[in-house]
């Protein structure tokens, strides 16, 4: 069992960061924590997806003294994915820090449920 | 924080049962969730194996044919800029969709003027705050004047930063990095410059025409060349952009415009997220 | 090659061009570059959806220099094209019939950000339809979703920013869970391409070695897209979201937005998984049974709704409820029927969506006994919202009877499905029936005192000509697809033979 882990550390690690992040987002009702949570959750997917291209004792894919067999370099797709991965978690974090912003300034709270109840009211 | 009167009991309410419910569900519902896709983990390929089946042709064509094909010795530059180029398009254009986004809701004009001066009214009195005091407070109307320390600092620094980031960018396709890590970089430098010396300085040579300039000249030089790349890759006609020697600063075709285009749009777009939050315009 | 083939590619990039080229044109111009773009883009959908359905068959379009397993690459048969004619049109429809409606909600300055995320909406739903390939269906959800959230908030009240939020916050939720599925599938079959995936996945499959690992990503992936769909459990954001919004955010959000995440999740049934391994797995039933929990429970919630807008929301849930219960059944004309629900309440909610805009005065909340009698003010409109609600109770000679004729039909032999799916179906068309005809009887109570020769309201005296002729198309359409809905079953059916 304990063999299974260790060879599996970075899948569970990620898992269990995901679900960090995943409480985060159920629990906190503050906003900016929510925000938090949510990129521990892309943080999380990235790990795993890094995770699944390595290939231990191998250089990451930059060919630079002209070593081109196959087997010296790490599997180059899944980096490439965190690349594009990580740009899509960049704008969403913007996005949503630029919305709690304008909510603050609306409600005066960085509570989403208390901003919803006030909303509601307002008809 | 102070909340309505009225709204308390509300609140209260909410906050017995229904919460206490709702957070029972969500931990049972969390813990669910982390067996399941730890069970689900355990029984995968195990990580390091270079027999997983994720290293198949697919990775081993681009590592042996990558820079003779694209010209980028950067084989994940390679990848993402010219094998799965149209994620990458996609990529570019989540970073433009955000930007438009977070124009709607911070620039100030219209609607969002009156919710600015609300919300100043009750920083004030939840605060109770002169307001002098306030105004240096409020990080709009704060300009670091007299801080002669970041101003050395940032002298020194910022030439570096600045250096480095395009340095990043120009070498994206033969090293580490690329447009949006040089990018980055460089919107670093810029707010770094902008905290430093406050916007009568930036916006010497960044204000919101400059942005909007930079931003759709590379964006559409990006999308042509993208779709000039598409069309006679579909139509299998010879693109006729010469890949270079591989290792030469001007090497790999379209990859390094590319990457100077994501590395412009990037930085703009940094920079203009700060003077958005900060002051409400570009 | 065929230059017509080319036509998917340049829908997808003729929309990020005008994107991009709005960002520093003014309102007018943002405007009419859009119509104009997007009436483009119908054009070039529904030649294609010609070329397809006579030459059957699907065909390959690389993105790039370089085949299958290692470039991008996109895919169209007659279901990609009927289903991007469906969503350009719409989207074009929608902005002609609510431009007014955009001048009145949206600020001046803002105007032509609003017609940017349109555009991007649009493509985005395009490459989601076209795709070929996993990852890049990820990343054009994102692009949708941050499209989507700006729609929503582009009126910038206080409403509607705190249900931007929580649209953000779900959705992003649910391309969190989508993403996990991708990279387990990766790792499971070293493909990102979907047929390539299904090829590789045999083995995998027969073999069993990694039967629940399969499983969990059919449900992660099930999951996520149905969270964004705002299938039963996941709907509370729907009702804020469609209820507050701009009115052409609504009526895209509701019938466009929704539904490419639905095919979507079609496509990755059929083309990446397949459709057996699916069966196998279980996950039909499960669809099955939150369908037709969604069918009854989506109807009741909105029985009970006051607010006119929120009311036709909350039927969206129902209507979500019916295409899943389709997919669920498991069998082709399930699948057939399912995809025409899709088109049916497409072209049926913008209807409602638009043509309510007269009775709220633009996107007002408006409770629905503040609509009495509001038939004689304004005719046209309340034909047209007639219609569409007549449509979606399932009224002969309208798209919602046939959809609803088709799965009955296909719930029929199903054994204890059938009585299940008919006895909801029941149960949800009357109470549709109850809502809608409720509001249809209200517009035309006659007003207890003769109508006063008031001062013309500021939004309907705005309302002209590009109104009227995006409403009418679109009730044309509805008993057009009711009528002759013949040959759109027709090209269902022949694009999900090749769909696969």
């Amino acid at each position: 069992m304990w063999s299974l882990i260790t060879r599996h550390l970075n899948d569970i690690v990620a898992v269990a960061l995901f679900v960090i992040g995943f409480a985060d987002l159920l629990f906190q009702r503050n906003m900016i924590k929510k925000i938090i949570g949510l990129n521990i959750m892309d943080t999380a997917i990235y790990l795993l997806l890094a995770s699944q291209g390595y290939i231990t004792g191998r250089k990451a894919p930059i060919i630079v003294d002209g070593v081109e067999s196959a087997s010296a370099y790490i599997n180059p797709i899944p980096s490439g994915l965190v690349l594009t991965g990580i740009v899509v978690s960049v704008s969403v974090t913007a996005l949503l820090l630029s919305l709690t912003i304008r909510m603050y300034k609306k409600y005066h709270s960085l509570d989403l449920d208390h901003c919803l109840m006030m909303a509601r009211r307002e008809g | 924080m102070k909340k309505d009167d009225d709204l308390q009991p509300i609140l209260s309410r909410l906050s017995g049962k229904l919460r206490s419910v709702y957070k029972i569900t969500a931990l049972v519902l969390v813990v669910l969730l982390f067996f399941v896709l730890a069970a689900a983990m355990l029984g995968m390929p195990a990580i390091g194996n270079k027999n997983n089946p994720d290293n198949n042709e697919v990775a081993r064509r681009y590592i042996e044919n990558g820079v003779e094909e694209t010209g980028a010795v950067n084989i994940v530059s390679g990848m993402i800029l010219d094998y799965r180029a149209f994620d990458t398009f996609g990529e570019s254009c989540v970073l433009f969709v955000a930007t438009i986004c977070v124009t709607i809701m911070l620039r100030i004009d219209g609607q969002n003027k009156e919710d600015d001066k609300e919300a100043e009214k009750k920083d004030k009195t939840s605060f109770g705050i002169r307001e002098s005091a306030f105004k240096k407070l409020d990080s709009r109307y704060y300009e670091p004047e007299n801080d002669s320390i970041l101003k050395v600092s940032s002298l020194i620094v910022i030439p570096i930063i600045l250096v480095f980031g395009i340095y990043v960018i120009l070498n994206g396709h033969i090293s580490p990095g690329g447009g949006f890590s040089g990018g980055a970089v460089l919107g670093a430098g810029f707010i770094l410059y902008l905290s430093a010396f406050g916007f009568s300085a930036t916006e010497r040579f960044m204000n919101a025409k400059t942005v909007k300039i930079i931003t759709l000249v590379a964006l559409l030089v990006y999308c042509i060349a993208k779709s000039y790349s598409f069309f006679t890759g579909a139509n299998h006609i010879e693109s006729g952009i010469p890949l270079g020697t591989p290792g030469a600063i001007l090497s790999s075709g379209l990859i390094l415009v590319l990457n100077i285009c994501v590395g412009m749009v990037v930085a703009c777009t940094m920079y203009s997220f700060y003077a958005l939050v900060r002051r409400g315009r570009i | 090659m065929d230059f017509i083939k080319n036509f998917p590619f340049f829908s997808i990039m003729l929309c990020m061009f005008c994107a991009i080229i709005t960002s520093c044109l003014g309102r007018k111009a943002a405007k009419y570059l859009t119509r104009i773009v997007l009436a483009a883009v119908v054009g070039l959908s529904a030649a294609l959806l010609v070329y397809t359905y006579i030459n059957g068959g699907s065909f390959v379009y690389y993105m790039g220099h370089f085949p299958a397993p290692w470039g991008n690459e996109i895919r169209a048969g007659c279901l990609e094209a009927i289903f991007a004619l469906f969503v350009s049109a719409v989207a074009f429809l929608s902005v002609v019939a609510g431009g007014k409606a955009v001048e009145y909600d949206v600020e001046d300055k803002k105007e032509n950000l609003f017609y940017i995320l349109v555009c991007l909406m649009v493509s985005s739903l395009l490459a989601m339809c076209y795709t070929n390939d996993l990852f890049t269906g990820y990343v054009f959800i994102e692009i949708n979703t941050i499209a989507g959230c700006g729609l929503i908030m582009v009126r910038q009240i206080g409403k509607s920013v705190v249900t931007a939020i929580r649209y953000m916050v779900i959705s992003l939720l649910g391309s969190g869970l989508f993403l996990i599925g991708v990279t387990l599938l990766y790792s499971l079959t070293g493909h990102l391409l979907m047929s390539n995936i299904k090829e590789s996945l045999l083995p995998v499959f027969e073999s069993g070695d990694y039967r629940v690992q399969l499983t969990i990503v059919i449900g992660l992936m099930t999951v996520g897209l149905s969270v964004k769909s705002g299938l039963f459990p996941f709907h509370l954001w729907i009702p804020d979201a469609y209820g507050q919004s701009n009115v052409v955010s609504s009526s895209l959000l509701s019938s466009t937005v929704s539904k490419g995440y639905i095919f979507l999740l079609i496509k990755i049934y059929v083309r990446t998984i397949g459709f057996d391994v699916i069966e196998k797995s279980g996950v039909f039933n499960i669809c099955f049974v939150f369908g037709v929990v969604a069918m009854v429970f989506g109807s009741l919630i909105a029985l009970r709704e006051k607010s006119f807008r929120r009311m036709i929301a909350y039927s969206s849930i129902a209507q979500i409820g019916y295409i899943f219960m389709g997919i669920g059944l498991g069998t082709k004309e399930g699948l057939v029927a399912a995809v025409f629900h899709i088109f049916a309440h497409g072209i049926t909610k913008s209807l409602l969506f638009l043509s309510s805009s007269a009775f709220t005065e633009g996107s007002h909340t408006k409770s629905i006994h503040e609509i009495k009698g509001l038939a004689y003010e304004h005719k046209f409109s309340s034909f047209c919202y007639s219609v569409g609600a007549f449509s979606i109770v399932g009224f002969p000679l309208l798209s919602g009877f046939v959809s609803k004729l088709l799965l009955g039909g296909a719930a029929i032999g199903q054994g204890l499905m059938q009585w299940i799916a008919l006895l909801a179906l029941a149960v949800s068309t009357i109470l549709n029936a109850i809502y809608f005809l409720r509001t249809v009887i209200y517009l035309y109570i006659p007003p207890e005192q003769p109508l006063k020769a008031e001062e013309p309201k500021p939004y309907s005296s705005m309302r002209g000509f590009s109104y009227a002729f995006g409403v009418t198309v679109l009730v044309l359409v509805n008993f057009l697809v009711g009528l002759a809905s013949g040959p759109v079953i027709n090209i269902i059916n022949k694009g999900l033979e090749f769909f696969s």
